[in-house]
């Protein structure tokens, strides 16, 4: 039978470790976001100086595991004796910087191509369009490519948010306690696995929910043009 | 006609192949299987080889425990903070993975007698000078491996410290060669043999006293069974017995230690 009173009275360590989860999340999103608007225009220009870089960096990093990229950041660069002497290890020996680094990095490679698929799937009427009135290469982006491509991602990169969101219980191997570290903490506490691991489960679903509801508020205000007409 | 032959001849083949699996069961089921649960990342009493095959004190002494009562053992690999739930869970049938003995744990599996028993030690970085006391590590990052011994010693004890936990001991000496770690408490043999030796831990001393008490450090490593198996409880005591007697434990323990690791009675 559940234990309901193990549930209950771990619930402040479960709170703390949302608390936790949400920062993660946020923080790295904005990461993620901030490096993946340029990054996308860069993708998708004809250049090939520019777009070819930015495809081996999404190659890279949506071709290993995320696991794998945290490791490599949190024990990997730790091993390196210049590193440890460096002024950056007072930032890398921070188990918080380096999951935020990992998993910011790891979401702009993947809103990078969502962003980039976007606006390469940008109609060419509306570019010509845009071009017979004589708008420059920068209003062009500006006012045309960049709103109509970002709108048409929001669908895309709900999905991207949702998955980030459960990528960051990963955070629970580098010694952070979010809510999968609150649950292992639990686990180990009563040896109660089923009871740790489903207060854990509703914890991000209850997240899930949020963040779906708040993508479909965004939907509702900007891709109202492309909603059914009733 | 070539295609109905051959697909006439791996028929056939596979047909026989089931027919030998089948007669060649009765003979296995005589020897009764279990399936130990191991850790592989705490040397020297478990780890990976760079064969990538887990050898150590525990695998030793696994394989001749069950030899000694006569069971097919399977050693199965896995985290320690999911050995228990594991064992409840039928998934094991018995622990050998140095856990200790602990009156908190008693409550929930059944132990074997010890089949050995070290002391715990604070590892701390040489020059550093710390002192095992709640005012000399308060405001310090102690590492310990999650669930074991050691973190519920420190988690009582040094309330002031910021307490770091971690899924395996290899974890906890890399973060602490990295120095994200200012001590670590551990079984003192783990440390002197599985990390003083290597190149990371050559600038790593003990520092404070050797813990012994049994309501934290518990009464030795015991083989860790659920609560209805007392037959095999039984049997395992006796196969302990049997190879300290005959021999077979000293040879093990010579492989590794140069004291007993036993530990006294």
């Amino acid at each position: 039978m559940l234990s309901l009173d193990v549930i209950v009275n771990s619930l402040p360590l479960y709170v703390s470790g949302a608390w936790l989860t949400v920062k993660l999340l946020l923080v790295s999103l904005l990461i993620g976001l901030a490096g993946a608007m340029p990054l996308a225009v860069m993708r998708s220009s004809a250049n090939p100086l520019l777009s070819y870089p930015v495809w081996l960096f999404t190659y890279v990093i949506r071709g290993t595991p995320l696991l794998v990229q945290l490791f490599l950041i949190y024990y990997g660069l730790a091993q390196f004796e210049s590193m440890r002497q460096s002024w950056l290890w007072e930032w890398f020996s921070s188990a918080w910087f380096c999951a935020v680094l990992a998993f910011g990095i790891n979401t702009c490679a993947y809103t990078t191509e969502i962003i980039a698929g976007a606006i390469s799937a940008t109609s060419h009427g509306e570019i010509e369009a845009a071009k017979s009135l004589g708008m420059s290469r920068l209003t062009l982006y500006r006012r045309i490519l960049l709103p109509s491509a970002l709108r048409r991602s929001l669908h895309a990169y709900s999905n991207e948010v949702i998955m980030m969101l459960h990528g960051t219980s990963l955070a629970s191997i580098v010694t952070l306690l979010d809510i999968t570290g609150a649950a292992r903490e639990v686990n180990s506490r009563y040896y109660l696995p089923f009871e740790a691991f489903i207060t854990a489960a509703v914890f991000y679903l209850g997240l899930t929910f949020i963040l779906v509801g708040l993508f479909r508020l965004a939907e509702k205000r900007w891709l109202v043009h492309l909603a059914a007409r009733v | 006609m070539k295609k109905t032959a051959s697909l006439l001849l791996i028929t056939l083949a596979l047909f026989v192949s089931t027919a030998t699996l089948i007669a060649s069961f009765p003979a296995t089921a005589q020897t009764r299987k279990l399936r130990i649960g191991v850790e592989g990342a705490y040397p020297p009493f478990s780890e990976l080889g760079t064969d990538g095959k887990i050898k150590g004190f525990d695998i030793d002494i696994a394989n001749a425990l069950c030899e000694q009562i006569k069971a097919q053992c399977t050693l199965v690999q896995q985290e320690f903070d999911g050995m228990i739930p594991s064992l409840q869970a039928k998934k094991l049938d018995a622990i050998i993975a140095s856990m200790s003995i602990t009156d908190e744990r008693k409550q929930v599996i059944e132990f074997s007698d010890k089949y050995y028993h070290t002391p715990a030690r604070f590892v701390g970085k040489k020059n550093a000078a710390l002192a095992a006391t709640t005012a000399g590590m308060k405001g310090k990052r102690i590492g310990v491996q999650r669930t074991t011994i050691h973190d519920r010693f420190v988690t009582d004890t040094f309330k002031e410290s910021e307490i770091v936990r971690y899924a395996k001991q290899d974890d906890v000496f890399l973060d602490l060669t990295s120095g994200r770690l200012d001590a670590v408490l551990v079984d003192q043999v783990a440390a002197s043999q599985g990390f003083f030796l290597l190149p990371a831990g050559k600038d790593f001393s003990f520092f404070g006293p050797v813990y012994m008490e049994p309501k934290y450090f518990g009464y030795g490593a015991g083989i860790g069974l659920r609560k209805t198996d007392t037959a095999l409880r039984d049997e395992f005591n006796a196969a302990i017995k049997a190879i300290r007697a005959n021999g077979v434990y000293k040879k093990i323990n010579d492989k590794y230690f140069q004291f007993d690791v036993y530990g006294g009675k």
